[in-house]
Order: structure tokens, then C-alpha cells, then sequence
């Protein structure tokens, strides 16, 4: 059964409709095959109409549906081989943050990114794709593999936050997304980050410092999420739209405010409903992107990553 | 009521001969209630002689405390926030930024000077916490992004002291990238050998301490600040439980491993000194 969001209802009533019409179709003899291509072209000018005035809130709730990719999926579908690495060497293996070698038409690269669950079972297993320190720490830990392999590295951003949880805490949590923040600007290799689903915070921008930052088309990626802007600034959690309009942060936002780099289109109606078209999509974007960052000297990689995000923010002189 | 009568009316007492006697002479301390005199307090840089309770304080007394002579030279003093994002909540951003600019005479909620700690020349940072709870936009992390640049320019150490809730709403991805931004100098800093303290004062949460607050090559504290990644509420919420006594204090951020040593601020500035002569 695929899942709707609210603002899909009236396509999920058309797309009963022709599930009907075609049952009825497999009963009897009539033949519907006009009528079903009628039904068929009237979604996709739906869809069409609907996907073309997402609110930003609406963009929030395509990046957490429940049917779309994750880390794991993208993997799968965009690279040929990978060998999955774990741990932090310290602590403990977050099954929060995944990450290993993979090939990727035929070339070695580190893949890294925050995973989430699909059903409840899965979903504590995965803390929500809310990584603990010891995923901050095993993610660099790998990053630094990737530079001694001289090997490019990609991450997919997907989480909710980092968790805030006691033993988060204990462990240094802050200090971990801090370390990795100082040293991915060091990296020798090319590094792109992907926001796949939600970017929330300092949980997200942990593996998120690259020579290329990109967000898929309906995703968000803010200080904060909308809900807890909401809860701080309005005192309640109903002014989530507000808090998602007032923070602009989807990808079209955080594009037009030079805070990322590229969007990457998503197939039409979300990349829940074509997970291999959506990990075409994304692959062509990195191997394109890989080939132009290895045009340049880690020298300049460096600079040109410090350089961009030292020119973010805006000020009144 | 009336075990005072009045016997003589109408006293009115000339001013000139009226005996003068000064607001704030006294300080009381709000940890443990006892009386000091205002200016004792401030001589043992505004902790407590009872308790040792260390008043929350911003860029004016720690520059007074650090900087010899209470001299030194303000960088980028005028930068100001933009409203980027155009936001509003419950107030307009710019209203918001004015009201607080009006009620605490700064600018933003970071200052950063240069000038000589006992001879020594430095660069210091020092976030005020009465600017919409220290938070991070544009102008802190600008500002820090400059001081650095000014500590690499002239091979100074880096002194930065937090006091901050976080990253600023209002500035929303502006204000993460100021994260990256701040992390970015400290990383050529480091890169260039130059020494980088972080002093994190009560209270240091959220995205200050998740980037500049937890990288230096030394971070130290002051006695019972709070410090963290998630603030207290937020984890008491997401784990349904009572926090235990003492947690995210300076003294349980220093038993876990994350913490050089902790300092009382009457001390700072000799010990300060003591650790760059040291490394000189």
C-alpha cells in the first residue's frame, strides 16, 4: 500500500479510480484502455498541478515520507559493489551512520550517510537516523580512510538531528560534530554532500562540509526543524508552516541564498515513487561533479571549499 | 500598622541637605544570598567571596578582567545584522534586533579586541549572552571569522569565550553556516600552529558548542557552568527521565574527557598566561 500525504488525496482517489477501472476491465470484456489512458494522463496533469505549488511545509513532509529512499537503497541502486565498515574504534558501531567502500561505475569511493528505519522495528535500530557521537566519529574515521586511499568521498544527509540523549551527551557530542567540521575542510580528497531527506542542524551539517552541497529538490535543510522553531519562537507546536516559511529552507531557498550549491531534480510527485529513476538521477549528478573536482589540485579543493562557506552569512558593515 | 506614628508633618528635607547614599554599593549574591560590597565584587572579577559563585558576565568585565589596563583595540565594532531571510515570528527580526540593541547598548552578541593579557599580546572573543541569548548569526560568526584572521595575520594566540544558546533562528541556514564558517579559520589557525583557547562560560549549548566552543587546543571552564550540545529540557523530554544532579556542569564535562581543566575567573589571567608563556 502506498502511503499519501495529505496534500496527495485527490491523486490517491484517482489512482483508486483506475485501479478499479482496471479490475473491472480484468472481470469483463469491455474495453477501457481508452478511458484508462484518459484517467491516467488526468493524474499526471494533477500531480503536475500539485508539485508545481508545494508549500515549503508540504516539501518538509515529502522529505520524511515514510516510502522514500534511504542511504542504504541509494547505495544499492547507484554503486556496484560495497563493503559496509564499522565502528569508531572507541566507543561502540552507530547503526545510525552508515558508510564504506563502494564502486561507483568502476571507480572507488567512501560512501557515508545517516540511515533510517522502515518499520518500528528498524527504526530503533536505527535511533531515527539520529546519530550518536560514535557515528560523528566513525563517519570521520572513514573520511580519513578515504584520504589515505586517496578516494573520493560522498555523503547522504538524512537525519532529524543528532540525538539528544544522556549518554550523547557524556560522550561529546558537540565535540564530535565540531571535530568533523574542522576536519573535513582538510581533506585532501574531493568531497561532495547530498541532503537526501532532512537536514536538520549541526546533526546534518556533521558530514556535510564538501566541495559540492547539494539538496534533492524536495527536502529541507535548516538550523532547526520547523516544529521546534515553532515550539521556541511561537510557544506551540502549531506554527510549523510559519516556522518552515520563515526559516526558508528548502532547496530552492537555500539555493537562491548561495547556502548550497546545486538542487538535484526529483522524478515527478517525489522520489518516493521512483527510487531507481531517483538514483539515476543523483548518480549521473555525483560521477558529473567527481569528474570536475578531480580537474584540481587538493590545494585548491581545499581553498575554494574554506573560501565558500567563509563567504556565507550577511552583514551590515 | 502603625507602630511608626508620625509625630512632626509635613518633613521635607532639602536636597543639599539630604545624605548621599549611592545605588549599588552592595552586592548580593544570588547562589548563596550574602552581602559584598560592589566593589569588592568586581575586584575578584564578580564572583562571590563566600561561594565562589561566578556572575554571569559579558565582553565589557571579561576584556576589563583580561586586557592590562582594561586597553585594547575593538575590531569590526560596527558590524550589524542583516535580516536576510526576511523573518518574523511573533516580532519582525530587524524590531527585535533594534529593542535588544536599544536595552544592552552592543551591537550583537559577540565583541572581539585585541590588545596585551599581562604583556602578552592576544586576540580575544567574548560572546554577551543578553543579546538574544548569545545567539550565532551572521555577525558572530563573521566577527569570530575576522578576529581569527587577525590572530593569523599577526601569529596571536586566539582567546574565545562563549556564552550562548546556540545558533540564531532567526538567521536559520545563515546561521548554521556560521558553524562551518568559524570552524573553517579555526582549522587554518590550527594549520598555522597558532595557539587556540576556548573558554566556554555558563551557559555554552547547542551550535556554539557543536563548532568553535569545543575546538581548541585547550577548553577550559569555569566552575558549574553549564555546558552541552542539547540543552536540558530537550534531553529530559526525550528520555522521559530526570536528569541526574550535576550533569553538563563544567565539572561533569571535565570527568568525561572534554575539558582541559576548569578555572576560577579570578585566576584566568594568570593562568592564561602561565599556559601561553609555556608553549611561547
Amino acid at each position: 500500500m502506498r502511503t499519501y500525504l495529505d496534500f496527495e488525496k485527490p491523486i490517491a482517489e484517482l489512482d483508486n479510480k483506475l485501479a478499479d477501472m482496471r479490475r473491472l476491465a480484468e472481470e469483463s470484456t469491455i474495453d477501457v484502455s481508452a478511458a484508462t489512458a484518459a484517467l491516467e494522463s488526468g493524474i499526471a496533469k494533477l500531480r503536475q498541478e500539485i508539485f508545481d505549488n508545494l508549500t515549503r511545509w508540504q516539501r518538509v513532509q515529502l522529505s520524511r515520507h515514510p516510502d522514500r529512499p534511504y542511504t542504504y537503497e541509494y547505495i544499492q541502486l547507484m554503486c556496484d559493489e560495497f563493503i559496509e565498515l564499522h565502528g569508531d574504534r572507541q566507543v561502540r558501531d552507530d547503526p545510525a551512520m552508515i558508510g564504506g567502500f563502494a564502486n561507483l561505475n568502476g571507480q572507488g569511493i567512501m560512501i557515508i550517510g545517516q540511515q533510517k528505519g522502515r518499520n518500528t522495528k528498524q527504526r530503533q535500530h536505527r535511533n531515527f537516523g539520529m546519530p550518536n557521537p560514535e557515528g560523528y566519529r566513525k563517519a570521520l574515521r572513514l573520511m580519513k580512510l578515504a584520504e589515505k586511499f586517496n578516494k573520493p568521498i560522498i555523503t547522504l544527509i538524512d537525519t532529524p538531528g543528532a540525538f539528544p540523549g544522556l549518554e550523547a551527551e557524556e560522550r561529546g557530542q558537540g565535540e564530535a560534530i565540531a571535530r568533523n567540521l574542522k576536519e573535513m575542510f582538510m581533506l585532501k580528497v574531493p568531497v561532495i554532500c547530498i541532503v537526501i531527506g532532512e537536514g536538520a542542524s549541526g546533526g546534518a551539517l556533521g558530514i556535510a562540509i564538501g566541495d559540492r552541497v547539494m539538496m534533492l529538490e524536495n527536502t529541507w535543510y535548516s538550523v532547526i526543524s520547523p516544529e521546534n522553531c515553532s515550539t521556541i519562537l511561537w510557544r506551540s507546536w502549531d506554527y510549523k508552516e510559519q516556522a518552515a516559511d520563515a526559516m526558508k529552507l528548502t532547496a530552492r531557498d537555500m539555493k537562491a541564498n548561495k547556502l548550497i550549491d546545486e538542487i538535484v531534480p526529483e522524478p515527478l510527485g517525489g522520489a518516493h515513487l521512483d527510487h531507481v529513476g531517483m538514483a539515476a538521477i543523483l548518480k549521473g549528478v555525483i560521477l558529473d561533479h567527481l569528474g570536475q573536482l578531480s580537474q584540481l589540485s587538493p590545494e585548491e579543493r581545499i581553498n575554494q571549499r574554506i573560501d565558500k562557506f567563509c563567504d556565507m552569512g550577511v552583514v551590515v558593515e | 500598622m502603625s507602630w511608626f506614628i508620625r509625630k512632626e508633618k509635613g518633613i521635607n528635607t532639602p536636597t543639599e541637605m539630604k545624605r548621599e547614599a549611592p545605588d549599588g554599593l552592595w552586592y548580593q549574591c544570588p547562589n548563596c544570598k550574602k552581602i559584598m560590597q560592589t566593589r569588592e565584587h568586581k575586584m575578584n572579577a564578580y564572583t562571590c567571596e563566600h561561594c565562589n559563585y561566578h556572575e554571569k558576565v559579558g565582553s565589557e568585565a571579561y576584556f576589563e578582567i583580561l586586557f592590562d589596563h582594561n586597553k585594547f583595540t575593538e575590531l569590526d565594532a560596527s558590524l550589524t545584522s542583516a535580516d536576510p531571510l526576511n523573518f518574523k515570528d511573533t516580532k519582525a527580526y530587524p524590531d527585535r534586533i533594534r529593542s535588544t540593541m536599544e536595552k544592552t547598548g552592543l551591537k550583537d552578541a559577540v565583541r572581539t579586541g585585541y590588545g596585551r593579557m599581562n604583556d602578552l599580546e592576544i586576540v580575544i572573543a567574548c560572546m554577551d549572552f543578553n543579546f538574544i541569548g548569545g545567539s550565532m548569526g551572521s555577525v558572530v560568526g563573521e566577527k569570530i571569522a575576522r578576529a581569527i584572521d587577525h590572530a593569523l595575520k599577526n601569529r596571536q594566540p586566539f582567546l574565545m569565550i562563549s556564552r550562548s544558546g546556540g545558533a540564531r533562528m532567526m538567521e536559520a541556514g545563515f546561521s548554521l553556516m556560521q558553524m562551518a564558517k568559524t570552524s573553517a579559520k579555526l582549522a587554518l589557525l590550527s594549520e598555522a600552529g597558532i595557539p587556540y583557547i576556548s573558554l566556554l562560560t555558563d551557559p555554552t549549548t547547542g551550535g556554539v558548542t557543536a563548532s568553535y566552543a569545543m575546538l581548541g587546543d585547550f577548553n577550559i571552564s569555569e566552575p558549574e557552568a553549564l555546558i552541552g550540545f542539547a540543552g536540558p529540557r530537550v534531553i529530559r523530554e526525550t528520555i522521559g527521565k530526570d536528569l541526574p544532579k550535576g550533569f553538563q556542569s563544567a565539572e561533569f564535562v571535565l570527568e568525561h574527557g572534554f575539558l582541559d581543566f576548569i578555572v576560577d575567573r579570578k585566576d584566568l589571567k594568570d593562568k592564561l598566561t602561565s599556559l601561553l608563556k609555556m608553549i611561547q
